[in-house]
């Protein structure tokens, strides 16, 4: 009973920490909201997999994080303290949109979870939450920080999913990789013309 | 020594010493010349048989590494595989100084090569879904260069190739409870409609194809060329795994459908946009699109078929890409624009490099006597005995394709009548670009000359060649 509380008590801190990201301007924030995202997938997938396992995710994420924070800072110090802009702007409408998928994530949860033997609600309530969130997030803004966070929430989403059916040492290790690729290509689009303010 | 160790291990260490040298006519060559080496060790080296050097000595090729506790392994069927990937890829790098990128294409391209490789060998096959999102994101430096900002196409093609991934990994998964439970056919609509979803964003399916005429915009119409021709040879090669294991999803009814109908789609529109082009880039991109139909049809095809037609489409198409891709960076880097209003009349001015560009076009339309009309006239052919409406279409997309190359041709004719003749270019660029003509040509002309390679290739599936 104490865990399945503290599963949906991740499920609502996964939520939290995605509409944070999605409603927040400011670029610190945003990966402050993205490694706590990533605590939440942690603790999420360690119910599935081998604690040292999970935490690969968790440093993984961090490393994500710190890598965009880096090469964010060490922009134009002037740009790194401007926000960032994104249309449509208004939180009121990022909020309605976020709840809306909310819903949409908790129809679609029962049905998931009868194709998933042996995977709990909150997991995937979870790991959709995460998805949409992410989804939501790509179609709201063309710029590189805030597509790659989009994507990497995306994928974190997945994974706390793909968790549960697939235990490879392998995939573990590519799921890795990707992520610090993403982070990566993410630092290389956001200094890439960077002479040029409207860059980021 | 084992197989996955010279064709994946070796290039990715190789992609790395190629940044060393700063001349990039020296980068463009040994990577060339690298790349043609693993084509011919591929060709002449038997794997998993012994090979006796002298009377005590021999030599035997593994084919298996082990990785994490998952297995790698090229077989020996797969050889013919590795001659036309390392082959093709020698050809681009050869070219790549010519196109002003080899610095960077040549290292990336190495590296990206490799790892597609890596996809084509790696047990279970299912997570060379993971190996082709990490040479994508490799591919990422090489299409948005250091001094541009990023713009929409690579945003797009990023978050497109990215979301590819989840969804052929979940459908694989799904797919094994498919295979132990057949009757059930909730789960089967669930992982076909998954993996559809997943292959469209991987090969760029109508309307996920929107970043392609946008990225070319914005980066080297080489690198882009490249990039074109390797993502979605890889792509298909690893949908070929799919089907090959999987019995049943060979066997689904509506897969020949759908794959018709994604293809002809693909032609059609790619086709009629192409058209109505202004910008030579664009009509590159919209061609690719083409070529990325023909190759689905060709696989809707596979019961009349086999991979006959699949593998005889892929070297032409790569071919004309190769000098296509070229012949635009060459002018790009020379007029500085590949819009219609500032190429008028160059053709005076780059008559070498336009008859590359066009004759490439030409193929594309699927004009006789050159390299792709043998391919292309065989699928249409396929698909006419199939449904006549669908081949109607695909005449339809081809004439779109003809059109802009007939477009093209007029815009690069309409010089003043002050001007004179002359050949501008460089010697490589000029060479290259007429080797590719004389190949296209051959090709075209003698398309049997292909056989030895073909012959081989579709025993790489072992339930699929035949």
């Amino acid at each position: 009973m104490i865990a399945q509380i503290f599963s949906w008590a991740l499920v609502v801190l996964l939520f939290a920490a995605s509409l944070a990201i999605l409603l927040t301007r400011d670029w610190r924030r945003s990966l402050a909201f993205l490694a706590i995202q990533y605590l939440g997938v942690f603790l999420l997938t360690q119910t599935h997999w081998t604690l040292s396992m999970a935490a690969v995710k968790l440093v993984t994420g961090w490393m994500v994080a710190t890598i965009l924070g880096i090469t964010r800072t060490a922009l134009d110090p002037e740009l790194a303290t401007s926000p960032d802009r994104s249309l449509p702007e208004s939180r009121l409408f990022r909020i309605l949109a976020a709840i809306l998928l909310l819903l949409v994530v908790f129809s679609a949860t029962t049905s998931l979870v009868d194709l998933l033997p042996g995977i709990g609600v909150p997991e995937v309530a979870g790991s959709l939450i995460l998805m949409a969130m992410g989804l939501l997030h790509l179609g709201l803004t063309i710029q590189p920080l805030r597509v790659v966070i989009g994507l990497l929430t995306v994928l974190a989403g997945f994974e706390i999913i793909y968790a549960v059916v697939e235990t490879s040492t392998l995939v573990a290790a590519l799921l890795s990789v990707i992520n610090l690729g993403l982070a990566l290509v993410g630092a290389y689009l956001l200094t890439a013309g960077s002479d040029d303010l409207e860059a980021i | 020594m084992s197989a996955p160790f010279i064709w994946i291990i070796l290039p990715i260490i190789l992609a790395i010493l190629l940044w060393i040298p700063r001349r990039a006519n020296i980068t463009a060559f040994l990577g060339g010349l690298s790349a043609l080496f693993l084509a011919a060790l591929a060709w002449l080296l038997p794997i998993d048989t012994a090979l006796r050097l002298s009377a005590t000595v021999s030599f035997k090729l593994s084919a298996s590494l082990e990785i994490l506790g998952r297995q790698i392994s090229i077989s020996s069927e797969e050889g013919p595989l590795l001659v036309l990937i390392y082959g093709i890829a020698s050809l681009w790098f050869f070219g790549s100084s010519a196109a002003g990128i080899a610095r960077r294409l040549v290292p990336i391209g190495m590296a990206i090569t490799a790892l597609f490789v890596a996809s084509l060998a790696v047990e279970p096959f299912l997570y060379a879904a993971l190996i082709i999102q990490t040479a994508t994101l490799i591919a990422v430096p090489l299409l948005s260069p250091p001094k541009q900002k990023p713009g929409r196409g690579i945003i797009r093609f990023l978050i497109y190739q990215t979301l590819a991934m989840p969804f052929i990994l979940f459908a694989g998964w799904l797919l094994a409870g498919v295979e132990s439970s057949p009757g059930d056919i909730e789960l089967v609509v669930q992982s076909a409609t998954l993996l559809a979803l997943g292959f469209s964003f991987l090969l760029a399916i109508f309307p996920l194809y929107t970043w392609i005429p946008l990225i070319i915009e914005e980066a080297t119409p080489y690198a882009v060329g490249f990039i074109l021709w390797l993502l979605p040879s890889a792509t298909f090669l690893f949908m070929l795994s799919f089907l090959d294991r999987y019995a049943w999803l060979r066997e689904f009814p509506q897969l020949p459908m759908a794959l018709r109908a994604a293809g002809l789609l693909m032609i059609t529109t790619g086709g009629i946009w192409a058209a109505f082009q202004r910008h030579l880039g664009r009509m590159m991109g919209y061609a690719t699109i083409v070529n990325t139909g023909f190759l689905l049809l060709s696989l809707s095809l596979f019961r009349d078929y086999q991979l006959s037609a699949f593998f005889l489409l892929l070297t032409p198409q790569a071919l004309g890409l190769a000098v296509w891709a070229l012949a635009l960076s060459v002018l790009k880097l020379r007029e500085g624009s590949l819009e219609f209003s500032d190429i008028q009349g160059t053709i005076q001015r780059y008559p070498i490099v336009f008859t590359g560009l066009l004759l490439a076009h030409f193929s594309a339309a699927a004009l006789p006597l050159l390299a792709s009309f043998p391919p292309i006239l065989a699928v249409w052919e396929g698909i006419a005995r199939q449904t006549l409406v669908g081949a109607l279409w695909l005449g339809a997309g081809l004439a779109g394709l003809f059109t802009g190359a007939i477009r093209t041709l007029a815009v690069s004719v309409m010089a003043s009548e002050k001007s004179f003749w002359e050949i501008n270019g460089s010697w490589l660029q000029n060479t290259l670009i007429g080797i590719g003509v004389l190949f296209i040509l051959i090709l075209g002309v003698f398309p049997q000359l292909l056989h030895p390679l073909l012959v081989n290739l579709p025993l790489a599936f072992e339930h699929l060649g035949g």
